[in-house]
């Protein structure tokens, strides 16, 4: 750089390139600032609110602000933004509109189902007079060491629990509506972080859990570098990690072309690149075949609350952002991304039944059950169509709640050792508690896609989806892989109430009313979308339209 | 009017719901709200009838569409009424012999515990066949025909402690769902033929259709007819179905159900009649029947099971009628009327006997009961008089005009062939029904204490069971008559069936003498077989031909021997193919992917850093696979 040049930057008088405020529409981002500033008001009562009170001051917070963003995500529908007032907020990096309304209602919903179980304090049997939820007495204690144990008779909480979901949740809302690569990104760390924490705090099996924790946190690491080389990759393509203007370039639609990137600008060979990387990122999240295995370890070790929070909002968010990846900003690289995905659709859908039929563990099971859920969706992500778009919108809904509600059932089966995981203590289930294990059961034939449940609804509508958009031959590896997953559904259901129960088998535990409201509103949503799912549907398909 | 069709099918409907929901509160009072919707119905059928005869000729079918029952393109099925001469006669007769037999059932039920139950299904039965002789579609009539015969299974093994009871209502279900079959894939059929059910347009269109596909229509129909009408080869289940309550042996398997097959080709009349192949069918299965059900009616000592013998023989004859075309509808309806009365008569008789005996079916332990039922023996005497076709009664109108379409049939050898027949069942006729009349009424007595030391002694039924006797042998004697006066009957159908003037092979007076003839030489031969000498109380052990028509001619061996057998054979070969071949194929599927999970698991190792492979693997192949795409 030349002496005058750098003197330029420090004394001339050249005018001062103005920089403009930022305009923020705060109205159309009042759910996520909502659930955010919630969190960090969560902080604040962790900080000065006495121990006594601070579970329900908690509680208070983050149930409010969850009911208040649900409220005013509806809100912002009834206003015409999941349909024609669809518009893109705060300087193009985020979209308000059907997708992303629609996701964030669903990711709100269960988020306030999971916090119910998250604050379920009546499984444990009680330890020192206090009672416990799933979450350890402190986590910074080594486990088995007397620290924990003095922590233990001292009655302390993990109550950082719920603003680390209310940050989750938060990051969550963005991830599906960012529409810049960077906000993308923003997001992904902002609800994968809390996750990782999350994950590492169950009560029992407390180095399981740790271990999970660890896990999750590597690949996930992992796979955010990818993601971000990924972004790079498409900056150095573009010129703008914003979507419409990345589209713009795929579309040749683009004219000037920025002189800093000249060479690299309109390279396929950075875009195809950097576009599998950023595919790979949210195929990791959603547990896609083969970036899959940290699924069953860490669905195994994590506290079982969060377990299903992950596996069904987790998806969700996930989901909500390949979908506008896809749609938005690569739809003009239908024909290189389509191929790929088909292949990835098939292994998914293929492994996670098959694996799953050796499965002796019931978190492990349902864990690569949500593996071959995951290629379902996959199904009618690929199919490319406005249809694919609202089938997918309502797979997730539909799919989010009966994980939940299974979770939830798995909390409740427990022995000595807390949860009663491995599938052989199952056995005759139905015959000591008939109606623990026929909600079991009703959510396994829902996941297994059997008809008047929302299983089998959401099935058909990202089958019939694929298969119009072309993509007959997935549908049909979908059914047989269906028919797979089917058997070790059944399995169990033949298991719980087919054979004879164990002399030493576990207890049901009778819950409060907060698990029984989740599993409840996971049975309720499960045969109302079985039943009746016409209205989900049209909703669904009203907010199929994304923004750009 | 026309809206007061659904009524007829609504009435006894809501009974039946009313009966069989309303729990033991209405054991006391139910039997009076089975009766009296029964009546209702029937009042409601005299008024359309009343007002029917006020309308000419050709102006006399009511319509009632109620609602459409399943909608969709190209497939409507509403459910819609037809109210023509044929289903009024239907009507009347059905809801008129219910009523009485609703009335008779109040006294012979009534120490039933579950009398509530039965008049409950009783009102579905009527329920059923009303709406079976009332759709306007086929598809509604086989609802109809479905709900029959769930009555009939119901009130056949409604004494279902009764292992005998069980086991025949069984049977009659199993053997009629052959036959439902049959009408079902008529059914379907004709919606592939016509695009249809509607009895209009598929009987108005059978001159644009193949002869083929309508003698297959026909066929089917023939089968249907068979299972329900118990017509050879699918009789074997109405003498066992007189393990039912007597009232129901009177009602359904006599007086009405088992009419529904004459009703069915009757009413597709066009169908076969465009179809010879499968009227010669028709003509021949009626009779066969008419002569198998008489000879089984010979060897009978069971009462009812003899009466059954008759009453199938009695279809035959209707169904012979009906297979003969023009010429015969009339007088197959007209023959199921008079049957109808007599039949019933003639049933609520043996159970009246059976009510002063003990519940004693083998006539062999009766005898001499004249003096004791005076009521009965009267009433039945009547009856008996009208089914062998005594000159004057009703069966020898409705049976006359039979014989003599049946001589009508060709100019050839088949005329007299059929007529033969007709003529010669005539004489069995009068036969057996002697040989009932004189062992159950005549000469001494033969009961005797049974193993408890209880002697029947028999005594006249109480008021509700004789009223409608009496009724009915009014019926018995002069509804032929009445119907013949002025060829009336003939000319009330005639707008739906149809008619033709028969011309036999030789003259009508001719006919006449020779029935009348036969007929005599039939009563006397019976009379000097069981009136001249006393009756052994046990069967002695009779011809060959005796003894196979003890066992209904063998059927019941035929069937097991070909149907039963060579069904399990064909099942045990298909079980073996099954174990051996399907399931080592779903079992070889299943080990195998069992197999496949077992090793694929074996790849999650736990060890983060395999995963971190697997992922960056991964990645590299979905890079290498997007640049590939690109590429080609």
């Amino acid at each position: 750089m030349s002496a005058s040049a750098v003197h330029s930057l420090w004394t001339t008088a050249a005018p001062i390139q103005k920089i403009d405020a930022p305009t923020i529409e705060y109205a159309q981002l009042l759910p996520t600032l909502i659930v955010i500033g919630a969190a960090v008001v969560g902080i604040v009562v962790e900080a000065f609110v006495g121990r006594k009170v601070r579970y329900y001051a908690q509680m208070f917070v983050t149930v409010v602000a969850l009911v208040a963003a649900f409220a005013a995500v509806i809100g912002l529908a009834a206003g015409g933004h999941a349909s024609t007032e669809a518009q893109i907020a705060a300087m193009g990096a985020i979209a308000v509109d059907g997708p992303a309304l629609f996701l964030q209602g669903t990711i709100l919903l269960t988020g306030l189902v999971a916090v119910f179980t998250f604050a379920e304090r009546r499984l444990d049997p009680e330890a020192h007079g206090n009672r416990v939820d799933s979450f350890t007495a402190q986590a910074g204690s080594v486990p088995g060491s007397d620290g924990e144990k003095a922590a233990v008779k001292a009655g302390f909480t993990t109550t950082e629990v719920f603003p680390l979901a209310l940050f989750a949740i938060g990051g969550m809302l963005v991830f599906p509506a960012a529409n810049d690569l960077l906000t993308l990104f923003i997001a992904l760390e902002v609800f994968s972080l809390p996750l990782y924490l999350l994950c590492a705090l169950a009560r029992r099996k407390r180095l399981m859990s740790q271990e999970a924790a660890v896990k999750y946190f590597l690949l996930g690491a992992f796979s955010s570098a990818f993601l971000l080389f990924g972004i790079a990759l498409l900056y150095g393509y573009a010129g703008t990690v914003s979507y419409a203007g990345i589209a713009d370039v795929v579309d040749g639609t683009v004219q000037s072309i920025d002189p800093a990137l000249a060479d690299t600008m309109g390279n396929d060979a950075l875009l195809l690149v950097g576009g599998a990387m950023i595919l790979m990122g949210l195929l990791f999240k959603v547990g896609a075949v083969p970036f899959h295995m940290w699924t069953p370890d860490v669905y195994q070790g994590a506290p079982t609350p969060v377990t299903g929070f992950m596996a069904a909002a987790t998806k969700v968010a996930a989901f909500g952002a390949l979908l506008r990846l896809l749609y938005v900003v690569l739809p003009g690289l239908r024909w290189d991304w389509r191929p790929v995905m088909w292949g990835v659709a098939i292994v998914t859908m293929l492994i996670g039944a098959i694996v799953a039929i050796t499965q002796t563990d019931i978190k492990r099971l349902l864990a690569y059950s949500s593996i071959a859920h995951s290629g379902f969706i996959l199904a009618g992500v690929i199919a490319a169509t406005p249809d694919g778009i609202s089938s997918v919108l309502f797979y997730l809904g539909a799919y989010s709640f009966v994980t939940i509600g299974a979770f939830s059932v798995v909390t409740l089966v427990r022995d000595a050792g807390g949860e009663a995981t491995h599938l052989s203590k199952w056995a005759g289930l139905g015959r000591r508690s008939p109606l623990v294990a026929a909600v079991f059961a009703v959510f396994l034939l829902a996941f297994a896609g059997i008809p008047l449940t929302s299983g089998f609804s959401g099935k058909f509508a990202v089958f019939k989806a694929a298969a119009e958009g072309g993509a007959g031959a997935l549908v049909v590896i979908g059914v047989i892989s269906s028919a797979i997953a089917a058997f070790f559904y059944i399995r169990v259901i033949v298991l719980m109430f087919f054979s004879e129960p164990k002399p030493e088998g576990p207890t049901v535990a009778v819950p409060s009313p907060l698990t029984t409201t989740a599993i409840g509103v996971g049975v309720a949503v499960t045969l109302v979308l079985g039943v009746a799912p016409q209205y989900f549907l049209d909703l669904a398909g009203q907010a199929g339209v994304f923004v750009r | 009017m026309e809206n007061l069709i659904a009524l007829l099918v609504a009435a006894p409907l809501l009974g039946a719901a009313v009966l069989l929901c309303g729990g033991r509160r209405l054991d006391r009072g139910g039997h009076w709200i089975g009766t009296l919707l029964a009546v209702v119905s029937f009042a409601v059928g005299v008024l359309l009838f009343t007002d029917m005869l006020g309308k000419d000729a050709e102006h006399r079918a009511l319509h009632q569409s109620l609602f459409s029952w399943i909608p969709v393109e190209g497939f409507q099925a509403d459910v819609a009424f037809q109210l023509d001469q044929l289903s009024m006669t239907f009507v009347l007769l059905i809801t008129g012999v219910g009523s009485l037999i609703h009335v008779y059932s109040i006294g012979y039920m009534e120490h039933d515990e579950r009398r509530r139950r039965f008049f409950g299904y009783l009102n579905l039965f009527l329920a059923a066949m009303l709406l079976l002789v009332i759709a306007d579609n086929y598809l509604l009539l086989y609802v109809g025909w479905e709900g029959v015969g769930l009555a009939s299974y119901l009130l056949i093994g409604f004494w279902q402690h009764k292992p005998s009871a069980a086991t025949a209502a069984k049977k009659a279900f199993l053997v009629n769902r052959v036959g439902d079959m049959g009408l079902s894939i008529a059914i379907m059929l004709m919606f592939t033929t016509f695009g249809t059910f509607a009895f209009g347009p598929v009987l108005e269109s059978t001159a644009d259709t193949s002869e083929g596909m309508l003698t297959a229509i026909g066929l089917l129909l023939l089968l249907a007819a068979c299972g329900k009408s118990a017509q050879v080869p699918l009789q074997s289940w109405l003498g066992d179905a007189m393990e039912g309550p007597t009232p129901v042996s009177a009602l359904i398997h006599a007086a009405t159900m088992v009419t529904a097959g004459v009703y069915l080709i009757t009413r597709s009349g066009a169908i076969f009649n465009a179809a010879p192949d499968a009227q010669l069918a028709v003509v021949i299965v009626g009779a066969v029947t008419l002569l198998f059900g008489a000879i089984v009616g010979c060897a009978k000592d069971d009462i009812k099971k003899a009466l059954a013998g008759s009453t199938m023989s009695q279809i035959g004859y209707m169904i012979l009628a009906a297979g003969l075309g023009p010429i015969g509808y009339a007088f197959a309806i007209m023959h199921l009327v008079t049957h109808g009365f007599f039949k019933a008569g003639l049933f609520l008789g043996a159970g009246s006997v059976m009510h002063g005996m003990n519940d004693e079916v083998d006539m062999r332990k009766y005898g001499g009961l004249r003096k004791y039922m005076p009521v009965t023996f009267v009433t039945f005497g009547l009856g008996y008089l009208a089914i062998i076709g005594f000159p004057g009664l009703s069966g020898f109108w409705s049976k006359d005009k039979i014989i003599e379409a049946a001589f009508a049939y060709d100019d050839g050898i088949r005329g007299w062939i059929f007529g033969g027949v007709a003529l010669l069942g005539a004489g069995i006729t009068a036969f057996y029904m002697t040989r009932v009349m004189i062992m159950t009424f005549f000469g001494e007595k033969r009961w005797q204490p049974d193993a408890d030391g209880n002697e029947p002694h028999p005594h006249e039924s109480p008021k509700s069971m004789t009223i409608p006797m009496i009724v009915l042998a009014f019926g018995s004697v002069f509804a032929g008559g009445l119907f013949s006066l002025n060829e009336s009957f003939v000319k009330w159908l005639e707008p739906v069936t149809q008619f033709e003037h028969p011309h036999p092979v030789i003259s009508v007076p001719a006919i006449t003498a020779s029935t009348v003839v036969v007929l005599l030489l039939g009563a006397a031969l019976a009379y000097v077989m069981y009136g001249r000498k006393p009756v052994p109380v046990t069967a002695p052990r009779g011809s060959l031909l005796t003894r196979a028509a003890r066992r209904d001619l063998l059927q019941d061996d035929f069937n097991h021997v070909v149907l039963v057998r060579g069904g399990e054979h064909l099942t045990r070969s298909l079980v073996y193919v099954d174990h051996t071949m399907v399931d080592g194929v779903v079992n070889g599927t299943a080990a195998g992917f069992g197999g496949l999970s077992g090793r694929m698991r074996k790849l999650q190792n736990g060890f983060a850093r395999s995963y971190a492979v697997s992922m960056f693997g991964g990645t590299a192949i979905l890079i290498a696979a997007t640049l590939l795409m690109r590429a080609v």
